[in-house]
């Protein structure tokens, strides 16, 4: 039996890693390796080199230092839930598993923090809490699932970023391996550190910079109450016109979502909320506070909605119809996931005001493109999800979906939004980073990479595309669209 | 007022070209903060003017050299704030100071520092190049957030020309409760209604009384002040502006001022004769002729940090040393700003 090279340097790899690991935290084979070939993109796929699974700190320092010294990438991964491929492992790489660093090591409520490992799932911290009446604020969709790591590696948000923040405004303090294996402590425990501010830098670096092996986060009061409107409108324009009425109004809103016809349809089918499936669109708006406030903030919400348009709000009489209220919202994608075999989830923030015209355009590319759009939209920040509705065994129709999320993106950027508001650029969206940044700005988030990880080692290929790999998708881009759909219209 | 863009990155690269330190100003009103530099003064004073202010978008965008007084006032108008509250040492003071400076006001625990809202900036590296990351949008995880970096560098890792800032609505209502205790029983109060979901915004102790902000809707801090007691301050607004810009006569000393960032719950300090514990105890003002040595090690263990504010005799290093590991990497991350360390060398770390 001969082996490849790859297989060589394999069990050389693995021969290294039970040195500092025990054996069976170092899989080798390809049934084993097999689960951690996506994240929540499977449409890319990568057999990873070998699968590491530390138990804490200092195994991830030990194993950091061997493949500093073997030259072997490294893509680090909490749940893998992540929707822009960021933990796709690397053919050649080590993919390295925080799933077994999942202790939460104190809730401190006296001083309003948890410190936590990076495996610990988002939800968990928020149930450790509440025995103590606190919780823990970011609450991305996939919070049962997702871990606190994954969190801070793609600064994740959720459906209250606009009164509560994202991940990078409730963390007080991270721990960090190095590529080289090194252990920083990265600010204190006090609401700021000494020197620059890395946290801020290292939330959303998507795994580029090092290994999140510890995070203190900050923890709120659980509000007293929350209460949440419903309102139907006939038009989605006067939807978004109500959402910039809301907060002229003064009122910061800890919830506001739109969601429009295909979306609220799919969803009252899945899950019968109770939506108004003849409405064009419909907002949730939810307000939080003690009880005085709630009410009275209610009122306010409620008669705004009614001065701009909507021809029905519905306040949530109880808890069960509140959740019954949320329940289409947060089902909104399987509930269209429902409606077609396959669906794409795209993820551009826009300054609101051009909410109508983007979602026009959208529906135009829709047309063009002849694949069907829901929208989704996390109203009062801005943040886009429309998802695009194709046939992935149908041929040339992925592609489509993939050209038309792209245009998508590009039309984000085209009205001075971003490619990602909280999903990351991971693979899936690194040419779309040539839209965004010029040559200059990717240069020095180049040597941002290298100031950390001289020799690239950490989840290299992703995030940040090469300045070759823009030229060439400058290129390409022109091309491919004359050559794909030569009888469509360009507009 | 206006747009210096180009005549401010001529001067950078000039100055990058002969090697030749810069020191940015707003207002100079900051200048006291960090390490003293030993650079020619960039002045950013005329670089001014709000460039988008959309208040049903929350975000406004304003060239660095705008002053913080004209921000407050535009924000004002609309009923709305900044956030963070920066405090104001000196006549002059810009937003570009206000943002690099990266200080908040006593409502920080709640509502934030400036890195907490900065959106977006637009800057010029160390070599004069123009760059630009972020935007005018809350939501943004396209590349590394360089601009959030930015606050709290004290300019050293570039000259900010404009800033975009998240900005919030103000208050419908806002009270100060002031009740007559002693730092412990204050302590403990303060502890036990940060863990409850009430409506403060500002909790300090000061010669034994505790004072606390409310700010919400007007039936919240009505329920809440009938809930917690004591004495309602008028003028309340005025007390909090002369503790976040240092004009209590808890200030007025020739005596170095420390600033302690420490877990809110840390029980008194011995290096805490003389303090003034703000944040709901999180930041200490403390007056202090204990050795920084000394004063350092015993904040250190109390898992927080300690800098000098304002030097009075003495030789101290204004911030705490980093750890190797880190001061290494703080000297290369500047180094890809600012290859030829002409940016306010030192200020922050020796160089």
């Amino acid at each position: 039996m001969s082996d490849s090279p790859r297989d060589t340097r394999r069990r050389h790899l693995a021969r290294r890693f039970r040195q500092v690991l025990e054996a069976e935290y170092v899989l080798t084979r390809e049934s084993e390796l097999r689960p951690y070939e996506c994240d929540g993109l499977p449409a890319y796929r990568h057999l990873p080199l070998i699968v590491v699974l530390p138990a804490d700190a200092a195994q991830v320092q030990a194993v950091m230092r061997i493949c500093h010294e073997e030259q072997v990438p490294v893509v680090a991964r909490g749940a893998g839930t992540g929707l822009s491929g960021g933990a796709l492992p690397l053919e050649d790489g080590v993919l390295l598993s925080l799933a077994r660093l999942n202790r939460i090591l104190e809730v401190d409520p006296d001083n309003l923090c948890a410190r936590v490992q990076p495996g610990v799932r988002n939800l968990a911290i928020s149930e450790a809490a509440r025995p103590h009446g606190l919780y823990y604020a970011p609450d991305p969709s996939s919070q049962i699932a997702c871990t606190i790591g994954g969190n801070v590696a793609e600064n994740a948000g959720g459906v209250h970023c606009l009164k509560y923040g994202l991940t990078v405004n409730n963390l007080l303090a991270l721990e960090l391996v190095t590529a080289e294996g090194e252990r920083l402590r990265i600010g204190s425990g006090g609401l700021d550190g000494p020197g620059y501010d890395l946290s801020a830098l290292l939330t959303g670096s998507e795994g580029m910079l090092g290994i999140v092996v510890e995070v203190t986060v900050r923890l709120l009061p659980i509000p007293a109450r929350a209460q949440v409107a419903l309102a139907a409108f006939d038009d989605i324009e006067k939807a978004g016109q109500a959402v910039a009425d809301i907060i002229a109004e003064g009122i910061l809103p800890a919830g506001l979502e739109m969601m429009d016809q295909p979306s609220l349809q799919a969803a009252e089918d899945f899950v019968h909320a109770g939506y108004p499936t003849d409405a064009a669109a419909i907002l949730l708006c939810e307000v939080d506070g003690d009880n005085e406030e709630v009410s009275e903030e209610i009122a306010r919400v409620r008669q705004r909605l009614l001065d701009s348009g909507a021809t029905e709000v519905r306040t949530a009489q109880d808890e069960a119809e509140r959740a019954r209220f949320w329940a289409g919202r947060k089902a909104a994608f399987p509930a269209v996931g429902r409606i077609s075999p396959d669906y794409y989830c795209m993820d551009g923030t826009i300054p609101r005001k051009h909410l109508p015209r983007v979602l026009r355009k959208i529906a135009a590319m829709s047309q063009e493109f002849g694949l069907r759009a829901a929208n989704v939209f996390h109203a009062g920040d801005g943040n886009l999800h429309p998802l695009i509705l194709y046939d992935g065994n149908a041929p040339g129709e992925l592609e489509r979906a993939e050209a038309f999320g792209g245009r998508i993106l590009e039309l984000c950027v085209e009205v001075g939004g971003t490619i990602t508001g909280e999903h990351g650029v991971g693979l899936e969206k690194i040419d779309q980073m040539c839209a965004q940044f010029p040559p200059e700005e990717l240069q020095l988030f180049h040597a941002i990479k290298a100031a950390f990880d001289p020799r690239g080692l950490l989840n290299p290929g992703k995030a940040i595309p090469t300045l070759n790999r823009c030229a060439e998708f400058g290129a390409m881009h022109v091309k491919a669209g004359d050559l794909r759909f030569p009888h469509l219209e360009r507009f | 007022m206006g747009d210096r863009t180009a005549e401010l990155q001529e001067r950078l690269r000039e100055a990058c070209a002969e090697g030749r330190p810069l020191r940015p100003v707003g207002g100079d009103s900051k200048a006291f903060h960090g390490n003293p530099v030993q650079a020619e003064p960039l002045p950013l004073a005329g670089h001014a003017g709000i460039v988008n202010y959309a208040p049903t978008e929350l975000v406004l965008s304003a060239r660095a050299g705008t002053p913080l007084e004209e921000v407050q006032a535009v924000l004002a108008g609309q009923g709305q704030q900044l956030p963070f509250d920066p405090p104001v040492f000196g006549p002059g003071a810009t937003l570009g100071g206000a943002v690099a400076s990266g200080l908040a006001g006593p409502g920080r625990p709640w509502s934030g520092a400036p890195r907490d809202v900065l959106l977006g900036v637009r800057m010029l590296d160390g070599r004069g190049q123009l760059l630009r990351f972020g935007g005018e949008v809350m939501k943004n995880v396209a590349g590394y957030d360089v601009s959030r970096l930015q606050a709290g560098a004290l300019g050293t890792l570039g000259v900010l020309l404009e800033v975009s800032l998240k900005v919030l609505p103000r208050p419908a209502c806002e009270q100060t409760l002031v009740l007559e205790l002693e730092r412990e029983q204050a302590q403990a109060r303060m502890r036990e209604l940060c863990r409850q979901p009430a409506p403060l915004r500002g909790a300090c102790h000061h010669h034994g009384r505790l004072y606390l902000r409310l700010a919400g809707a007007g039936a919240s801090v009505r329920a809440w002040r009938a809930r917690i007691g004591g004495e309602t301050l008028a003028e309340h607004n005025s007390f909090w502006q002369r503790l976040r810009d240092h004009r209590l006569d808890f200030f007025q000393t020739e005596r170095t001022l420390w600033r302690l960032s420490l877990p809110p719950n840390t029980p008194r300090l011995a290096c805490e004769q003389h303090s003034l514990p703000d944040w709901a105890g999180a930041q200490r003002w403390v007056i202090s002729d204990t050795p920084a040595e000394r004063l350092r090690a015993e904040v250190t263990r109390a898992g927080g940090h300690a800098e000098v504010f304002r030097r009075g005799s003495g030789e101290q290093a204004p911030f705490q040393a980093l750890d190797p590991g880190l001061l290494a990497l703080h000297r290369r991350l500047k180094e890809r700003f600012d290859p030829r360390g002409i940016l306010n060398p030192g200020r922050l770390f020796p160089v």
